[in-house]
């Protein structure tokens, strides 16, 4: 319990020393652009599939439960409200975060045991502005612009099973679907994936630097990460939700 | 030839090895511990400019650690290490820069960027700490890498190198900034024969032409002897001798010469 307790501590220290490093100058949107590369580009296919499942099956069982009451009709907006301001961030953030985290544990982790983050720090420069930071502010725009992405592909996959299984006119998903959601239920889900973003490559930031060991505990190492990405995101979820619905 | 130094913790009176510069580098009661373990127990010692220093010992007995205390990459929890004439222990990392400058590192797995080609990790020193324009800095890439012997390899990855010229290009980009200061783990280590060789050569050179002041952690007793003016012994956390090769082959210290015949553990 101390040991979680002083991981928890540590974390925020780190976080703090990023966000400040972060905005002093230089300021690195060269490694910024390539942290987005590597995350943003390479998780867009598994966003894309996720995200449309998640939409077709979020639009079947919401029907199931609509037809008991006769509103079948409201299946556009169900699937677009449960789409933008749950299912996509949270989907997003569990998916693409623990493929995203479990890299940077296993990349920085490998820098340390190398040394290469001692050479960082030996000639001079901050292993948290060169390697935190940029990972961190890639993070905190590639989850918000995945979960849009899973947003549209959800909402479409919601309109496919309404169209061709329930039989209702597109014209009616849509204007439904536009009449019924709010900009506030899109700022909501995109809200939380900045902040699930900002979680996710703190976790594995924090992991990959404080990593010891070999092989075999970087693969343990990494393990941890996808397990406490997932709890945190859960947990922040929660509190977002609630935060959300009272804002 | 300078002093002989012997004894169970070199006192703070000792004279500074290498007679004639200026002092570079003194610990004063320098003390370590991990897990509950002493692994350096009050090293004193200096070191002058323009000298060779290898420091050997048995495996876990401080070495690495000696070095990356002089690095400043750890803090002691006791004593002070006095690098160009600043206790580099209460300064910050960003105090350290000026001090980060002056010293290059050579780590054991030569420690070179992987996302990095091998011109861009040796030109990166330069880029972080100077406002040199690119074609200085590829000319200065070029200059160090034909001095480790490595030139027209820039655009090459590390994972495409053999470990020697890994070492290399290691030591390449230490040298980027004109350190005065170098510092080596294990330098050979890993290495075949005539790697080994080749990078004792080099350090020689370095000695030699630039007139570097070095701190090299090893256990090659063969380079350690061809390129050194002093030999550090540390044992249990203490450094009991520190002389010139010669004297370091004669030494009457049993430990000394268990090491020497490989008998020691």
């Amino acid at each position: 319990m101390r040991a979680f307790f002083r991981s928890i501590g540590e974390v925020a220290l780190l976080a703090a020393q990023a966000i400040w490093e972060g905005l002093i100058p230089p300021y690195g949107s060269n490694l910024v652009v390539a942290q987005i590369q590597s995350m943003g580009v390479s998780s867009l296919l598994l966003t894309v599939v996720a995200g449309l499942f998640a939409g077709m099956v979020v639009a079947l069982q919401g029907a199931h439960e609509l037809e008991r009451f006769g509103a079948t009709l409201y299946i556009g907006p169900t699937v677009a409200r449960s789409i933008v301001r749950e299912a996509a961030p949270v989907m997003t953030a569990l998916l693409v975060g623990g493929r995203v985290g479990a890299g940077i544990t296993a990349e920085l982790g490998a820098m340390t045991v190398t040394e290469q983050v001692d050479a960082l720090r030996a000639i001079g420069v901050s292993a948290v502005k060169f390697l935190v930071v940029p990972r961190l502010l890639a993070g905190l725009l590639v989850f918000p612009l995945l979960t849009i992405v899973a947003n549209v592909v959800g909402v479409l996959g919601g309109l496919v099973i309404a169209v061709f299984q329930l039989h209702i006119d597109s014209r009616l998903f849509w204007n439904t679907v536009l009449d019924l959601t709010t900009f506030r239920d899109y700022l909501s889900g995109v809200g939380k994936s900045v902040a699930f973003g900002f979680l996710v490559t703190l976790a594995g930031c924090y992991k990959g630097l404080t990593f010891t060991g070999g092989s075999t505990e970087l693969g343990h190492a990494t393990t941890a990460t996808v397990v406490a990405i997932g709890s945190a995101v859960l947990i922040a979820d929660f509190l977002l939700t609630q935060l959300f619905f009272v804002v | 030839m300078a002093e002989t130094v012997t004894g169970t913790a070199i006192t703070g009176t000792t004279p500074g090895l290498g007679g004639g510069h200026p002092e570079v580098l003194r610990l004063e009661g320098v003390s370590k511990r991990f897990k509950g373990r002493d692994v350096l127990r009050g090293v004193d010692f200096s070191l002058k400019g323009c000298q060779t220093v290898s420091v050997f010992g048995g495996s876990g007995t401080g070495k690495s650690t000696l070095l990356r205390l002089i690095a400043g990459l750890i803090k002691p929890d006791q004593g002070r290490i006095v690098l160009f004439g600043q206790d580099e222990v209460p300064l910050s990392e960003q105090e350290m820069l000026p001090l980060r400058r002056r010293m290059g590192v050579v780590f054991q797995g030569a420690a070179l960027f992987d996302s990095l080609t091998v011109g861009e990790n040796i030109a990166f020193p330069l880029r972080v700490h100077t406002q040199t324009g690119p074609a200085a800095v590829r000319e200065r890439v070029a200059e160090v890498l034909a001095r480790v012997g490595l030139p027209g390899i820039e655009e090459r990855y590390p994972a495409e190198l053999s470990g020697g010229m890994k070492k290399r290009v290691g030591i390449a980009r230490a040298l980027v900034l004109w350190p005065e200061f170098l510092l080596f783990d294990e330098p050979t280590a890993g290495l075949d024969p005539s790697n080994a060789r080749l990078i004792g050569e080099l350090i020689a050179e370095l000695h030699r032409d630039l007139c570097e002041t070095s701190v090299v952690v090893t256990h090659d007793v063969e380079c350690a002897f061809a390129i050194s003016d002093f030999i550090a012994f540390l044992d249990e956390g203490r450094m009991v001798e520190v002389s010139p090769p010669d004297a370091f082959r004669r030494s009457p210290r049993p430990e000394v010469q268990q090491f020497l015949a490989g008998t020691r553990r």
